[in-house]
């Protein structure tokens, strides 16, 4: 008999239907894969198979748990079987514990809730649970709050209290889209070794994730199942279109062609930028944290220049202050030979129009009282006063025009958009004045594999058209790879790697790069098995570590790397900062 | 944590001082002096008084003189209450009204906190729409209104409490002044409970909770109280703020002796020296009693505590 028999289960709010007629079951101590998009009502099913739909859901069909209907069931019998017989991982554990008690009690209080130990044997039962999903220290990590805890560290922290009581399903939804790429792997790594015979729902967006993790896998489109099967199967040939379209929008590390170089004039020069913050109120006084230590970066006419690295690495922070909006400690900054004062308020107006700036959140960085064509023409009014209502209007028509919008959407407000949509606004209105320099900062990170590469495929036109230069940070190398001449990996504040891409990829200089490229998962089954996982987590950057900052994590380190910093040197045409990098060869195969 | 303290007592010091200059200033702004009567006193006397207590001495001359006494906890003898100073009238009388406010804060705590529970669970239900409507009722009728009708209907028509202070004695005296001082903070304090119990019972580590296993009343005594109750401890400033105005009113409607009564009386004879000693004293009081807020509010919440 299934564990969990899910028949034809229907989810709505009202008028509008998230979920209709699916049907699946789940094994038990299989681990089943469930792909879709957003909005696709993954998290909604996952909701209701544990009874946590809000209220204002209804729900109709059945989702019988090794013989109980569980839509029908009263809150007494969900709350014997819940943690007990299913348990859930969320997505952003920082958000799911409780900031205001330690972790150890959050998780003790399971096992009181159920009756399944009391006193010191649940706090021993606790600690051996914490270091089974491998906190150090794990007697210590008992009285720490979610807060003292990396991104990491919490998720394993969240997932001991989804096996404390050993329930016979976990469910996992997007258990590691909060996490930086490194730590991602190692998460889902500690999902499959530490669940013995606990079936996996694994939820998630990701079909490289699926791939390497779920022996069978669902899809699903707009609350209804599309396709089911072996996950071997299913990617070597797809039955539905649906998943045909998910596969090929799924960006890849190992197929396509890079961009070849392009030699342009300069336009931005960014030299030896360092950017500090003052941490206040610590016990020890105001700390310094260094967020941007001596990156020197040259942006040529034409050129799309990738920013990758994890959280910390000071990406964002760097082109914060090349723009001007946060100051900058110590660099040069120069447009087209020219060097621009530090502070965006003392720029001339002509050159603040060269450099635009996109968002990750399309939807939060517009103005939710304006209606697109407003937006749009917004910066006409500073930048070119002079023009009349009517060539304002023009030029947002043409503007809406050239990203793909038709003239109607002049007048939509910001919640009416998809995500994709409200991205096309902010890159119209970022491009209306005609820039010559994009930063765009993690703008495709929240959207859905299909709309991502439209966008991707709408920057890559206007550029051609307008030899615009594109400055793309992000923290995915996949998403990079297709789009990006040249990228610059940074770690910490500092500059590890500045590469063209068809180099970086194929034979990174720096551990670090070749560690980033190993963590991406790859959408194929047959590859995805196999890959080194380093170890480890990105150090604060309040205390970076000595010498080669990297020197913890990384497998090649000597003596040396502890104890000196590495410069940046050239090597094969490659900036890098490794003490070895002429000596080893990380060749991608 | 010390050194937070510390500082924030050191930040004290020029609010304190703002607030005795504004004092002094509008003390003495005010038309006639502490001993215009309406006997004419003869020029001779009327120059010697003025002389013992320094009235004939600029302004600067005796808000430097004020002040220096202040600093050493010298608030100067009052005009009007002879052979007293007016450190000995806020020390007499304290005590009494610090009864009847810490008495109040409690029960506009007990209830209020509790009232907003029950509202919060059973949101939009005729529980919740009855504890809204009346803590909406509590907060716009103001005290001086309240406090009679309550002396009206429970003391004048029922006869179940006193109605004064004088000639009654016990804790049933106390009853109706504490009431009376409680009821709007007991209003303000069950509309931002029930708001913020809503707000963190929508949280993400509550649908955690949930997912555990744990029953609503697990969840709000184990997970969801703690953060619930950290803006109902920010609004103990502004409430304990709240309490001492409204027991210079609520002690004149009982004919209380506390302090209240010498604040008013003070204000009425142009007694300068205790008006703003009084007006120090209070405002000396809510400092360190913010300051214990801003405190308790590191110890609740771990975030705070460790930055």
């Amino acid at each position: 008999m299934s564990l969990l028999e899910v028949a034809d289960l229907g989810i709505r709010y009202g008028a509008s239907e998230v979920v209709a007629g699916l049907s699946f079951s789940v094994e038990p101590g299989e681990s089943l894969g469930l792909v879709g998009e957003s909005g696709s009502g993954k998290t909604q099913t996952a909701l209701a198979i544990l009874g946590l739909l809000p209220a204002a859901a209804t729900t109709s069909g059945s989702i019988r748990f090794d013989g109980i209907e569980l839509l029908t069931a009263d809150e007494e019998e969900m709350n014997a079987l819940r943690a007990e017989r299913i348990a859930i991982v969320f997505q952003d554990p920082l958000q799911a514990l409780n900031p205001y008690l330690r972790i150890g009690q959050q998780i003790r209080r399971i096992l009181l809730q159920h009756g399944l130990a009391s006193g010191r044997e649940a706090d021993d039962r606790v600690i051996e649970m914490l270091e089974r999903v491998g906190l150090p220290d794990p007697k210590r990590q008992f009285g720490a709050y979610p807060h003292q805890l990396s991104g990491g560290m919490r998720q394993r922290a969240m997932i001991a209290s989804a096996l404390i009581a050993e329930p016979d399903l976990l469910i996992a939804d997007e258990p590691t889209t909060a996490l930086d790429v490194t730590v991602q792997a190692q998460i889902l790594e500690l999902l499959a070794s530490i669940r013995d015979d606990t079936a996996l729902l694994l939820i998630t967006h990701d079909l490289g994730i699926i791939a390497g993790h779920c022996e069978r896998m669902l899809v699903i489109e707009q609350g209804g199942l599309v396709e089911e099967g072996l996950t071997r199967q299913v990617f070597a040939a797809p039955q539905s279109r649906h998943m045909a379209r998910l596969l090929e929008a799924a960006p890849r590390l190992d197929r396509d062609g890079v961009r070849e170089t392009v030699v342009g004039k300069t336009v931005l020069d960014v030299r030896a930028a360092a950017v500090s913050f003052r941490e206040h109120g610590s016990h020890r006084g105001d700390r310094r944290l260094r967020a941007v230590r001596d990156v020197t970066l040259q942006v040529r006419s034409g050129e799309t220049v990738a920013v990758v690295g994890e959280s910390g690495s000071g990406k964002s922070s760097l082109f914060r202050a090349v723009l001007g909006l946060i100051p900058l400690q110590s660099g040069i900054v120069s447009f087209l030979g020219e060097r621009l004062p530090d502070d965006v308020r003392s720029r001339a107006l002509s050159v603040k129009r060269e450099l635009q700036l996109v968002f990750q959140d399309p939807v939060s960085s517009l103005n939710p009282q304006m209606i697109a064509g407003k937006i749009i023409g917004e910066p006409l009014l500073v930048h070119a006063p002079e023009l009349g209502a009517d060539e304002r209007r023009r030029r947002v028509l043409h503007m809406l025009e050239k990203v793909g919008l038709p003239d109607a959407f002049v007048t939509r407000f910001p919640h009416e958009l998809s995500g994709g949509q409200a991205q096309r606004v902010a890159i119209a209105r970022a491009l209306i004045m005609k820039p010559s320099v994009l930063i765009c900062d993690e703008a495709v990170a929240a959207l859905d594999g299909a709309v991502r590469n439209q966008i991707l495929a709408l920057l890559e036109g206007v550029q051609d058209e307008t030899g615009l230069s594109i400055v793309f940070i992000s923290h995915d190398l996949a998403v990079v790879r297709g789009i990006s001449h040249r990228v610059l990996v940074m770690y910490l504040g500092r500059l590890v790697e500045l590469a063209d891409s068809a180099r970086l990829f194929t034979r990174p200089r720096h551990p670090y790069t070749r560690a980033l490229i190993d963590a991406v998962p790859v959408p194929d089954p047959a590859a995805a098995r196999g890959k080194q996982i380093i170890a480890g987590e990105v150090p604060s950057i309040l205390a970076p570590p000595s010498g080669c900052a990297f020197h913890p994590r990384c497998a090649y380190a000597q003596d040396r790397c502890i104890a000196e910093r590495p410069n940046e040197r050239i090597v094969d045409g490659v900036t890098v900062a490794c003490h070895r990098a002429d000596e080893i060869d990380l060749t991608v195969c | 944590m010390l050194r937070y303290t510390l500082l924030r007592l050191l930040g004290a010091i020029p609010t304190l001082l703002l607030v005795i200059v504004l004092a002094f200033l509008l003390v003495h702004a005010a038309p006639g002096g502490p001993f215009d009567d309406e006997r004419v006193l003869p020029p001779e006397i009327a120059a010697n008084i003025a002389a013992y207590y320094h009235l004939d001495e600029t302004l600067p001359q005796q808000f430097w003189r004020y002040l220096s006494g202040v600093v050493r906890g010298d608030f100067g003898p009052s005009y009007r209450y002879r052979d007293h100073t007016v450190s000995q009238l806020i020390g007499s009388a304290f005590p009494l009204s610090l009864k009847i406010g810490a008495l109040s804060m409690l029960l506009a705590v007990i209830v209020g906190v509790g009232a907003g529970i029950v509202a919060a669970l059973r949101q939009n239900t005729v529980a919740d729409r009855v504890v809204m409507t009346v803590a909406m009722t509590g907060i716009s009728i103001p005290i001086f209104v309240v406090a009679p009708v309550l002396v009206l209907l429970f003391a004048v028509k029922l006869h179940w409490l006193p109605a004064g202070w004088s000639g009654n004695a016990g804790y049933a005296r106390l009853l109706l002044p504490v009431v009376s001082l409680a009821l709007p903070q007991i209003a303000y304090i069950a509309r931002l409970t029930r708001a913020s119990l809503i707000d963190v019972l929508g949280s993400d580590f509550v649908r955690t909770a949930k997912a555990q296993g744990l029953g609503i009343v697990a969840i709000v005594r184990f997970h969801a109280l703690k953060p619930a109750l950290l803006p109902v401890l920010s609004f103990m400033g502004p409430a304990i703020a709240a309490v001492l105005t409204g027991s210079v009113v609520v002690e004149e409607v009982f004919g209380i002796p506390g302090l209240g009564q010498f604040f008013v009386r003070g204000a009425l004879n142009r007694d300068y020296t205790l008006v703003l000693g009084i007006v120090i004293f209070y405002a000396a009081l809510i400092i360190v009693l913010n300051l214990i807020v801003d405190v308790l509010y590191g110890v609740i919440d771990p975030r705070i505590r460790h930055r």
